[in-house]
């Protein structure tokens, strides 16, 4: 972040003889203030925060977790079950095929992604630096999942959609992308490869950007090759930043639900009920709030399982939160 | 790009042309192509007719040129006129969708950024007990998953009575999120504190200092995180399709959806369903057409850990 440099001129409290007297007891006053603490005031500053942290996200939390140990459907009160949804979960071929498809999902969406995105922060780096194609590159972020799936859903028809016009132009078999239970789960995975790929590039940029030219500048002097620079200079110093951004997405892909939605809504024949599609039709169209909880309690344990042991891979200790 | 000009330095060094260069200029050519000719295709088809779409799929330019499209996703034909031209007659009209967009997401920005930024000053500026353990609640609250609490935060908004109401789809993130506490205390805490006692000295009470120091020297970060809260909110579409049944609170994400549903016999309405998506894209690409050259440079690393 750039701090927009508007600092008024500091005062120093020592100014001319005659104000020296009446600058220091202001300054008593204050630091008076200060042991005192701005309990009240911090109390003021904090309420709308803190009222809406506990509403909307801590109780949601707390909630979520006693609901999965229940039977409920919105219409009676929750009655309690004890452990009924997480067996019930354990048996239920289609948790575990949902999980599958989910996991599939992720490793394709990361693996093309992270490549990617990678690619494009290096070449916006070593390249060419100009803002205008860092614009054009974050565009597609602006869309919402659903404009990304419905636009692709049109580009990729078996009939009518021009990537397949393309594809018989090249005198290939067209594919029918989104009904196809083979090709369906990596073209959705794409679809948001497409959506998101720029803004992280752009957070690879900005890690890019702490590393000091002078290194490549070295470098080049030694007669080092681009690939070689990015293997010994720009990967090693990248990891970190790479380590997190890793997380966020893989966090984030986990997640996955808007771009199904709108495209095959789960099908063809389950290929592409990912689990927070599963869990959306366990509450709204069963009304399965109970399981629906606890399958929500079991992402939220497998999410909370990849940060930890990203978090122990990677720590290098250079956190930045003091 | 003032701030890209801080962090690399102009070199005027003339670049021959080598064959590494130039595959890699045609690797950018190529991703620029891919990210931008989806955009192309909307406004292409929105302009079509569905009848010639069907007979000239591959053309590069809009085929049986006409606005039927935007008319259907209006609502502005009439239902016979509609199903004549393709469309499913669904009475779908995004000009509706379009304002419950703009107040939600208008909402949710003003309201969610002013509040964490209250609270990330507190947290930054302030001196008090707790403050540390309560910080520490809020960085765990960064570790729950979105889409955790949106199941818990249904019931509730439905015991709240605000199921299908604008302020029911605003309210979970209307008060702060973890992430805007976090990244705001960061800009805070960089600020210098000779900035702050010389406004003391000058007899300027804490609250007056947040107000008239604080925010406007905060203005870069404010508007980078209003315009991503901007357009979070804006293609949010998990939490308001729980939460909205009818037009009063439909929004632009759920519209969509709902428009792509309605698939009439004859096969998709490709010109409407493209001309609404335009009508719910557009606004975002406006919006970052404006600012785009103040918060491209400022998108910044805040390491979460």
């Amino acid at each position: 972040m750039t701090i927009a440099s508007s600092s008024p001129p500091s005062r120093l409290p020592l100014g001319d003889a005659t104000g020296a007297g009446t600058d220091r007891r202001t300054a008593r006053r204050a630091a008076a203030r200060e042991e005192r603490g701005d309990g009240r005031l911090a109390a003021v500053f904090i309420a709308p925060a803190l009222l809406g942290f506990v509403v909307f996200l801590l109780w949601p939390t707390l909630r979520g977790v006693y609901l999965s140990f229940t039977r409920f459907n919105l219409l009676t009160p929750a009655e309690w079950v004890g452990l009924d949804n997480y067996v019930r979960m354990v048996h239920d071929p289609i948790f575990w095929d949902s999980m599958g498809v989910t996991v599939e999902y992720v490793l394709v969406n990361i693996g093309v992604q992270t490549v990617s995105a990678l690619a494009i922060a290096v070449l916006l780096q070593r390249l060419t630096q100009s803002a205008v194609l860092r614009g054009i590159v974050l565009t597609p972020y602006l869309m919402s999942n659903v404009v990304a799936g419905i636009v692709w859903l049109w580009i990729l028809d078996t009939q009518l959609g021009i990537g397949n016009e393309i594809l018989a132009g090249l005198g290939l078999d067209r594919i029918p992308f989104l009904a196809d239970e083979t090709w369906a789960v990596p073209t959705i995975a794409l679809i948001n490869v497409w959506r998101h790929v720029g803004y992280t590039a752009l957070l690879l940029f900005a890690g890019l950007m702490a590393i000091p030219n002078d290194m490549y500048e070295a470098a080049k002097v030694d007669g080092a090759s681009e690939w070689r620079m990015f293997r010994r200079i720009t990967m090693p110093l990248l990891r970190p930043v790479l380590a997190v951004v890793l997380i966020m997405t893989v966090i984030g892909s986990f997640q996955v639900f808007d771009t199904v939605a709108v495209t095959t809504a789960g099908g063809p024949a389950n290929a592409t009920n990912v689990l927070q599609f599963y869990i959306y039709g366990a509450a709204f169209g069963r009304f399965q709030f109970g399981y629906a909880s606890a399958m929500s309690v079991a992402l939220l344990v497998v999410l909370s399982a990849i940060t930890v042991l990203q978090y122990r891979l990677t720590r290098a200790g250079q956190s930045d939160l003091g | 790009m003032a701030a890209v000009a801080d962090t690399t330095t102009v070199r005027r060094v003339r670049r021959r042309i080598t064959p590494g260069r130039a595959v890699a200029w045609a690797v950018m050519a190529a991703i620029v192509l891919i990210t931008m000719l989806p955009f192309y295709w909307i406004l292409r088809t929105a302009l079509s007719s569905n009848d010639a779409l069907a007979a000239h799929p591959g053309d590069l330019l809009p085929v049986g040129t006409t606005t039927g499209g935007f008319e259907r996703a209006l609502g502005l034909q009439s239902a016979e006129e509609a199903i004549a031209q393709g469309g499913s007659g669904g009475g779908l009209r995004f000009w509706r969708y379009l304002v419950n967009s703009v107040v939600v997401s208008t909402l949710i920005t003003v309201c969610q950024i002013f509040f964490s930024a209250m609270a990330a000053y507190a947290f930054a500026r302030l001196r008090w007990r707790g403050r540390e353990a309560v910080f520490g609640l809020f960085l765990a609250g960064l570790m729950v998953p979105a889409i955790f609490t949106l199941l818990p935060n249904f019931v509730l908004v439905k015991q709240l009575g605000l199921v299908d109401n604008l302020l029911g789809v605003a309210l979970p993130t209307m008060f702060m999120t973890p992430f805007a506490v976090f990244f705001l205390r960061q800009f805070f805490m960089n600020v210098p504190r000779e900035v702050e006692e010389a406004a003391l000295l000058d007899g300027a009470g804490k609250v007056r200092i947040f107000f008239r120091l604080m925010l406007p020297m905060a203005s870069t970060p404010l508007l980078t995180l209003g315009l991503l809260t901007y357009i979070t909110a804006w293609n949010d579409y998990f939490w308001p399709l729980m939460v909205s049944y009818s037009d009063s609170s439909r929004v632009l994400t759920v519209a969509l959806a709902i428009f792509r549903a309605q698939t009439p016999q004859t096969g998709y309405d490709w010109s409407g369903l493209m001309a609404a998506t335009l009508i719910a894209a557009l606004p975002m690409l406006v919006l970052f057409g404006c600012f785009a050259r103040r918060i491209v440079g400022s998108i910044s690393f805040t390491g979460i850990k």
